[in-house]
């Protein structure tokens, strides 16, 4: 599908009508080339594949690794520095949107407003990044890991927080060790709030209003079924009863509206879980757990099978799970590791695996806009088209996080809507670029055929090339090979 | 989970026969009838309406007690409640839905809800929908499992209005999409011919992909064609209504044009009344009056589908007995489900009524649950679309029926 014959490239120049220099070779890209930059970012932005072809495949992944080695462009850090809620802790939001004693309507709706605010900052900082940054992989793996430990933005404060909470509780972790994006999930008023820990207490005893509460076992269920073990991970209801024990007492301070842990909340006796003897002290049996589902063969699995279905393919060859398992055991949890044993496995490199994965809406949306190389300063189209195709940024309601499969994408409903907005894209009708209104061009579909380097299939580069040319630029973005990656 | 693919076997629409499809073709729909034409409209009120101010118990004095402020007085008092059976009344503002209730075309089952003890909109707002309460983990709506039980072959069978799928939508089966507002017949960049026709062009191959972009494309076709005839013959000319009454009129309006759309979806928000919900009149009563007119919009609308059709709304739980200190009322739990319909066995108010005195309440502040919302839904989806028990085990699985409601 990716390699033609060079006859039919010289049609499609041809037929596009192609006389200046840009597309002055117009051979089609090396599908490795291709393969790696689908993967490790949200897809080529012009000029990209050709840089990979020069500088190679193994440096770009070692690149994409380390993205501290890469510098975010000045533009992305400017338009970063103006969103002055984005690097604020729970504590400054919680501050920032608060609510005087006995508000007024009219407060309780400025407040609201105010949260509004905080969220649209948080989701305009992703997309900018998404589309922008060279740290491409960081930000594949953002999204990796914000839907692994999802959060909904929905539900009551977390509006507040699911900003702060990927930029101190996933961000910083993407590459590093498992236990410590865990360690700071687990950590982060966010999550405590989601998944109800902060309501989890020993039984019995009553809050400060008098009311009695007890065990809310939410978040060790969760805990185990989708951030560690697997729901195939050896555990029983007793061990979630007992995890829940430990995290009794884990909650969000009231004046700090950060992670505090109340020993007047927390249950003291020696537990038993998932085999170990743990004696009870507190706010240190929390890690002691943390520290024994990090290191589970069972986590070690799901953890390996996640990244592979993410980065290979729907049903990932077991072959390849089983490998990534022993990697993740070996390095006691190093991300890295276990992705550079991924990005050169055989299987990512089986050409089976190339354009096997359907677009999700978000890779779908910031891959078109990547394409068009435009600088986005507006990023509400992009949020408007995840909205419309049931990807809401921060809005996944359930806590295991938007899947990446074909089955949950593709309908038809969102085959109309992903050809509307390439449509919209192409003919330069959503206003990405300027705050308020100034309009893009309609694109270049010589220029976006090469900033895929020239890699649609000779079917497609024929329909596109019999096509009226002010649509041709549209059927590139809408073109079946760009729905997958 | 994996998505059925009508088209795929089928054979019924090649590409070439889409591709070279002319608008006239929709019209002819004998091609995938509608086998029982029976419809079912679900209409969600998010934010938890406060039901004990619609169908108010005004023979119960802890009910005046609670509310001070906001409760609606007796029948025939200054702004008083439309009598419905000596018990309860009606909030004045749905005085449009009074015609319903005489004709026996409208019941509603008080003290109904979800099991589930949760006061959060969004928790409760998921078990409703999923329609596994107390489950977060399942990956679909019951709407949309309803649909795969029902399934007729063709993409527009269920419809959503408004822009996003709501949770109950969820799922395998494919559901167009009606936009809302005055916008709904505007087009889409792929609406226009030269587009399309170019699409159309890149999408000809037999792969699912393919397949899926006609299934759109059909679904878009079909109901932007509905829309058009419909808004040139029935209103003449004239603008729809703003708001929900139009949604509700279009959606109506659609069922009646093309039988293929059998499931219907709408939601609506703005009931989350913790401040100066007002009483007779006020906040809640100005949304109920929009709510109520719609509704009478929808049953008219319909024509002589209504006759087949059941519109049930409800709401993720109820509000607080008691009035708060500003006036409006806090997350509480049972609630009232309102059954709307030709063939409802209506002018009846279903369900156990628990009593609002402190020992009667849930948790000693809200009115007590005596009726799964799942037996409401459960009775419309065996009595009225003829659902089997296996079937009814899909759709609502881990659900084990309590009571049997005849109220369809």
């Amino acid at each position: 599908m990716l390699t033609q014959p060079k006859s039919w490239v010289l049609v499609l120049l041809i037929l596009l009508g192609c006389t200046n220099s840009s597309y002055a070779s117009l051979t089609s890209v090396d599908p490795k080339v291709l393969h790696i930059i689908n993967r490790l970012s949200f897809g080529p932005r012009p000029g990209e594949i050709q840089r990979v072809e020069s500088i190679g495949v193994e440096h770009y992944i070692q690149e994409q690794l380390s993205p501290d080695s890469l510098s975010e462009p000045a533009n992305l850090t400017s338009q970063l520095s103006q969103l002055e809620t984005y690097n604020m802790n729970p504590e400054q939001l919680a501050q920032y949107a608060s609510l005087g004693p006995n508000p007024t309507p009219e407060a309780r709706k400025a407040a609201e407003k105010v949260a509004n605010h905080i969220l649209d900052q948080a989701i305009q900082a992703r997309l900018l990044r998404a589309t922008t940054s060279p740290r491409q992989l960081q930000e594949v793996m953002v999204e990796f890991w914000y839907n692994h430990f999802n959060v909904d933005a929905d539900k009551g404060k977390d509006r507040l927080w699911v900003g702060s909470y990927e930029q101190e509780a996933i961000r910083p972790y993407t590459l590093g060790r498992f236990r410590d994006l865990l360690g700071a999930t687990a950590h982060h008023p966010a999550m405590l709030y989601y998944l109800d820990n902060y309501q989890n207490r020993i039984v019995g005893r009553p809050d400060g209003s008098g009311k009695y509460t007890g065990l809310n076992e939410n978040y060790a269920r969760e805990l185990m079924e989708l951030h560690t073990l697997g729901v195939d991970g050896g555990y029983t209801q007793q061990d979630v009863i007992t995890l829940a024990r430990i995290f009794s007492g884990w909650g969000i301070g009231q004046v700090t509206s950060d992670f505090e842990f109340n020993p007047k909340h927390h249950d003291f006796s020696d537990k038993v879980f998932l085999g170990h003897k743990i004696k009870g002290s507190g706010e240190a049996e929390g890690e002691q757990a943390l520290d024994i589902l990090a290191r589970s063969p069972a986590t070690a699995h799901h953890i390996s099978y996640q990244l592979a279905q993410y980065f290979v393919s729907d049903r990932p060859p077991a072959t390849l799970v089983n490998r990534l398992t022993q990697r993740y055991l070996v390095t006691d949890g190093n991300i890295r590791e276990v992705l550079i044993a991924l990005f050169h496995s055989p299987e990512f490199w089986d050409q089976k695996s190339y354009q096997a994965k359907f677009k999700t809406p978000y890779q779908y949306a910031i891959s078109s806009v990547r394409l068009t190389g435009m600088v986005v300063n507006n990023t509400q189209p992009i949020t408007n088209i995840l909205q419309q195709l049931a990807m809401p940024l921060y809005h996944c309601q359930t806590p295991d996080g938007y899947k990446n499969t074909e089955d949950v994408w593709l309908n038809p409903d969102a085959m109309t809507r992903r050809l509307s907005f390439a449509t919209a894209l192409a003919n330069g009708n959503l206003p990405l670029l300027q705050l308020p209104e100034i309009k893009p061009k309609p694109l270049d579909p010589g220029q976006l055929s090469n900033a895929l380097g020239n890699s649609l299939s000779t079917k497609t580069q024929l329909a596109i090339a019999s096509a009226p040319p002010q649509i041709r630029s549209a059927l590139i973005l809408g073109s079946p090979e760009f729905m997958w990656r | 989970m994996k998505r059925r693919n009508f088209l795929l076997h089928t054979g019924l629409f090649s590409a070439t026969a889409i591709a070279s499809l002319s608008s006239t073709a929709w019209v002819a729909r004998s091609a995938v009838p509608n086998s029982n034409e029976k419809r079912l409209i679900v209409i969600f009120l998010r934010g938890a309406v406060d039901g004990l101010n619609i169908v108010v118990p005004y023979t119960e004095t802890a009910y005046y007690q609670g509310r001070p402020g906001i409760a609606i007085p007796q029948p025939l008092k200054d702004g008083g409640v439309l009598d419905l059976d000596g018990q309860f009344g009606l909030h004045p503002a749905l005085a449009p839905l009074m015609p319903f209730w005489h004709q026996r075309n409208l019941a509603f089952v008080h003290a109904s809800g979800s099991p589930d003890p949760t006061r959060s909109h969004f928790d409760a707002q998921k078990y409703m929908e999923s329609g596994t309460p107390g489950n977060g983990h399942t990956g679909d709506g019951w709407l949309n499992r309803l649909l795969g039980e029902v399934a007729q072959k063709t993409p527009i069978q269920a419809v959503t209005v408004g822009d996003t799928t709501p949770w109950i939508f969820y799922g395998r089966m494919p559901v167009a999409n009606l936009a809302s507002g005055r916008g709904a017949d505007r087009k889409l960049p792929i609406d226009r011919p030269q587009v399309a026709a170019a699409f159309d062009k890149l999408y000809q191959g037999d792969s699912s992909l393919s397949q899926t972009y006609r299934e759109g494309r059909m679904a878009r076709q079909a109901i932007m064609n509905d829309l058009d005839e419909e808004t040139k013959m029935a209103n003449n000319g004239a603008p729809l209504p703003d708001g929900f009454a139009g949604d509700a009129q279009r959606l109506g309006q659609l069922m009646v044009s093309d039988p293929r759309v059998e499931l219907g979806f709408m939601a609506l928000g703005g009931w989350d009344t913790h401040v100066n919900q007002g009483g007779s009149k006020g906040p809640l009563a100005g949304n109920l009056e929009k709510l109520g007119a719609g509704l009478a919009v929808l049953a008219n609308s319909l024509g002589s589908v209504y006759q087949n059709t059941v519109i049930v709304v409800m709401s993720e739980f109820g509000r607080t007995v008691h009035q708060n200190n500003d006036g409006g009322t806090d997350h509480g739990h049972g609630n009232v489900m309102w059954i709307l319909g030709g063939k409802v066995r209506g002018g009846k108010v279903y369900g156990q009524w628990p009593g609002l005195a402190t020992n009667q309440l849930y948790q000693g502040r809200d009115l007590a649950i005596t009726t799964d919302f799942r037996d409401v839904i459960s009775a419309v989806l065996e009595n009225h679309l003829h659902l089997n028990d296996s079937q009814l085990s899909r759709v609502l699985p881990s659900y084990v029926p309590t009571q049997r409601l005849t109220v369809v």
